[in-house]
């Protein structure tokens, strides 16, 4: 019934959509793998980099430059929140930083309302990027080809970081133990601190390069935080690996799902959450024993 | 240093004031009669907020005018707001609030298909009257109507006839439906697809996707592959932006015509000229109709006066004309007891803002104009010229689903 092209192209649909979580998730992983802290404010700084892009794409009407911006002002805004909120509650067990985050993103969105006004804010694909080109089994929006190759960009600049400097060394060695870390003479607390302004930097970069689709307002985040966690969790909570091949997953399963029973496109990734949760609950990647 | 305590003397001395004050404006406002209020749900926040906002700057307008007018006899109205958060409980919380707390006379307000009902069963059930302005079929059928009910809005089987009716003729018979899944949509479709009988047009899909989804790419490609002469797109506010955006990147128009039941002037002022570039939909009224109609150019001028040159949109108009019908029916009962101002309000004829209408005195269904336009990109005069009206259905009772269909006897 369903010929092959429409099959591939609602791959590749899906890939784009998962495209989009893989960044969620990568930073609410790196941020939960390393510090513990289960960012739910993620959502918000997702869409405070959507409005900071689309600022100053509206100062300077340039649209690298807005790629650029977001992710430094997001990040600046993620250095600040580690520092003066979420340091004091480090060792005071999980939910502590997890109500504070959660509080925090209800602060943002009403900031965000307060300076930008509730309508949401327009801003249309960039000249560039517009339009449809052939790809072969079908004609496919040229941005969303552009958003999987900015992910695919970030996600290897990420590894390359962890994997190739000496900083990543330090990070790595910092989530496997902490205390010898520490034992060693190098100053935890800093590297911490770097880990939230990058996870919120990716956040921050994100919402940007989902502006163009989604509609930008106040209440953006809000939606994209469950399913990032869906995310997290059927790839493993902390894990990059698990964070790229289950943001990807997902998106495919929602795009798959659409095509056959758009109905249950929406339930499809949650049940997919379920049986993970069922049969293998750390996840895909994940470690037992972090949540404790 | 010295600045919060001067806050503090500030707040004291203000809070002594007030206190001081209350107990006779509070007399003096019983001597002239209480005022009539009139209780605004609406979601003010969530997808539908930006349209919200508007249908409370339009109501303000309405609540001014009669005031300045005198009121009922000196006694004045007011306008109380709240945020049903488009969610049927929230609705019902608050308006129950509203007549047990705040103790309205009218409620007039809603937008949304499943929240006004929602509203409506409260309403009923208090015997307050209740003037919805949003869209539904369902408010019009004997089963969720009351003596209390009006029906400022259109409903989906009046938009989604006079818009299919101009559409499938003109653009093509194959069509698909992308539709939020619930009772807007399901009523649109319906109406749509009954229109379409007297042209044979042939459903290729119904695709329903939930409320305030912000992705729609999933369900572009089997669409494009349908190759349908027309998308309806039957869903609203962001929802529709969205769809809309996305269906313009996959490069749907170059073989399908976008269609919407309910065209908005909020959404297309949000998306942008190309985004919209040729999308054909309903309304219920679009400033631009000023040039032909003398009541919409009297309503508009008064908006761009209260609101910094700006224009209304088609819902905010309705809450104009919906806090303005109950309150010409407050005057010309001349009291503010609810079964007189039925009587009057179901005698009414108006002209506030887009011609002439009145209430069906069956389902209390204000029998009112349809407005087609198309969204234009190129030609315009200023930012609000947005939209080309390219048909208007005349005020008919025949468009209407008859009394008897409906449930009613007569």
């Amino acid at each position: 019934m369903i010929d092959l092209n429409l099959f591939l192209l609602q791959v590749v649909t899906g890939i784009a959509l998962g495209s989009v979580y893989v960044l969620l998730a990568i930073g609410l992983s790196l941020i939960f793998g390393m510090l513990t802290v289960v960012n739910f404010a993620h959502g918000a700084y997702f869409m405070v980099g959507a409005y900071a892009g689309v600022w100053v794409l509206g100062q300077t009407g340039n649209f690298w430059l807005a790629i650029a911006a977001a992710p430094l002002i997001v990040g600046a805004i993620g250095l600040l929140t580690e520092r003066v909120l979420v340091r004091p509650l480090y060792g005071r067990g999980i939910d502590y930083p997890l109500l504070l985050t959660f509080g925090l993103s209800y602060v943002f969105i009403d900031l965000i309302r307060m300076i930008f006004g509730i309508d949401g804010l327009s801003i249309g694909t960039p000249a560039a990027l517009r339009g449809a080109v052939d790809i072969g089994v079908g004609h496919f929006p040229l941005y969303r080809l552009f958003l999987i190759g900015a992910t695919a960009a970030i996600v290897f600049a990420l590894w390359l970081f962890i994997e190739k400097t000496k900083y990543g060394l330090i990070i790595r060695a910092g989530a496997r133990d902490a205390e010898i870390v520490r034992v060693l003479g190098i100053d935890v607390s800093r590297v911490w601190l770097i880990i939230f302004g990058l996870g919120t930097a990716i956040a921050g970069v994100s919402g940007i390069l989902a502006a163009p689709i989604r509609a930008v307002n106040p209440e953006m985040g809000i939606p994209v935080l469950a399913e990032s966690f869906v995310v997290t969790v059927v790839g493993g909570m902390g894990s990059l690996p698990g964070a790229v091949v289950a943001g990807l997953l997902v998106g495919m399963v929602y795009s798959i799902t659409s095509l056959y029973f758009p109905d249950l496109a929406e339930l499809s990734i949650f049940v997919l959450m379920a049986l993970v949760l069922m049969f293998r609950p750390q996840g895909f990647f994940g470690r037992t024993g972090l949540m404790s | 240093m010295n600045k919060p305590n001067t806050t503090r003397r500030k707040i004291i001395a203000g809070a002594a004031a007030a206190a001081a004050v209350s107990p006779f404006s509070f007399n003096i406002a019983r001597a002239q009669g209480a005022p009539i209020r009139i209780g605004f749900p609406v979601p003010l926040t969530g997808p539908y907020g930006v349209e919200a906002q508007d249908q409370v700057r339009c109501a303000e307008l309405a609540i001014k005018e009669f005031n300045d007018a005198g009121g009922l006899k000196g006694r004045k109205a007011e306008l109380l707001v709240r945020d049903d958060k488009l969610n049927p409980g929230e609705a019902a919380t608050r308006t129950l609030e509203l007549i047990e707390k705040d103790k309205v006379n009218y409620i007039v307000g809603s937008l949304s298909a499943a929240v006004q009902l929602s509203i409506n069963n409260v309403t009923k059930e208090r015997k307050v009257l209740f003037n919805s302005i949003s869209q539904s079929d369902a408010i019009n059928e004997l089963k969720d109507w009351s003596l209390y009910t009006f029906h400022e809005a259109l409903n989906p089987h009046i938009t989604a006839s006079a818009v299919g009716r101009y559409v499938f003729p003109k653009y093509g018979k194959r069509v698909v439906f992308l539709t939020a899944d619930y009772a807007y949509g399901h009523e649109m479709v319906r109406g749509f697809q009954r229109a379409g009988k007297a042209f044979n047009i042939e459903t290729l899909a119904d695709i329903r996707h939930p409320i305030g989804a912000s992705d729609y790419s999933a369900f572009l490609p089997r669409i494009q592959s349908l190759k349908p002469d027309v998308l309806v797109m039957c869903n609203f506010g962001r929802d529709m932006l969205n769809a809309t955006k996305q269906a313009t990147d996959f490069g749907l128009k170059s073989t399908t015509r976008i269609v919407t039941p309910v065209l908005l002037f909020t959404a297309r002022m949000a998306g942008g000229a190309d985004v919209f570039d040729g999308v054909v939909g309903g309304t219920s009224y679009y400033w631009g109709m000023e040039s032909t109609t003398p009541a919409a150019k009297v309503f508009n001028d008064k908006y761009r006066k209260a609101y910094n040159g700006g224009v209304p949109s088609d819902y905010g108009a309705l809450g104009y004309s919906g806090v303005r019908t109950v309150l010409q029916s407050v005057k010309n009962a001349g009291t503010t007891e609810t079964d007189k101002v039925i009587a009057a309000m179901r005698d009414l004829k108006y002209d506030y803002f887009k011609g002439p209408q009145y209430y069906r005195n069956c389902d209390h269904q204000s029998v009112q104009s349809v407005l087609i336009i198309e969204s234009k990109s190129k030609g315009m005069k200023d930012k609000n010229d947005v939209f080309n009206i390219v048909g208007i259905d005349k005020p008919d009772e025949k468009n209407l689903r008859s009394c008897q269909e409906l449930g009613f006897r007569g």
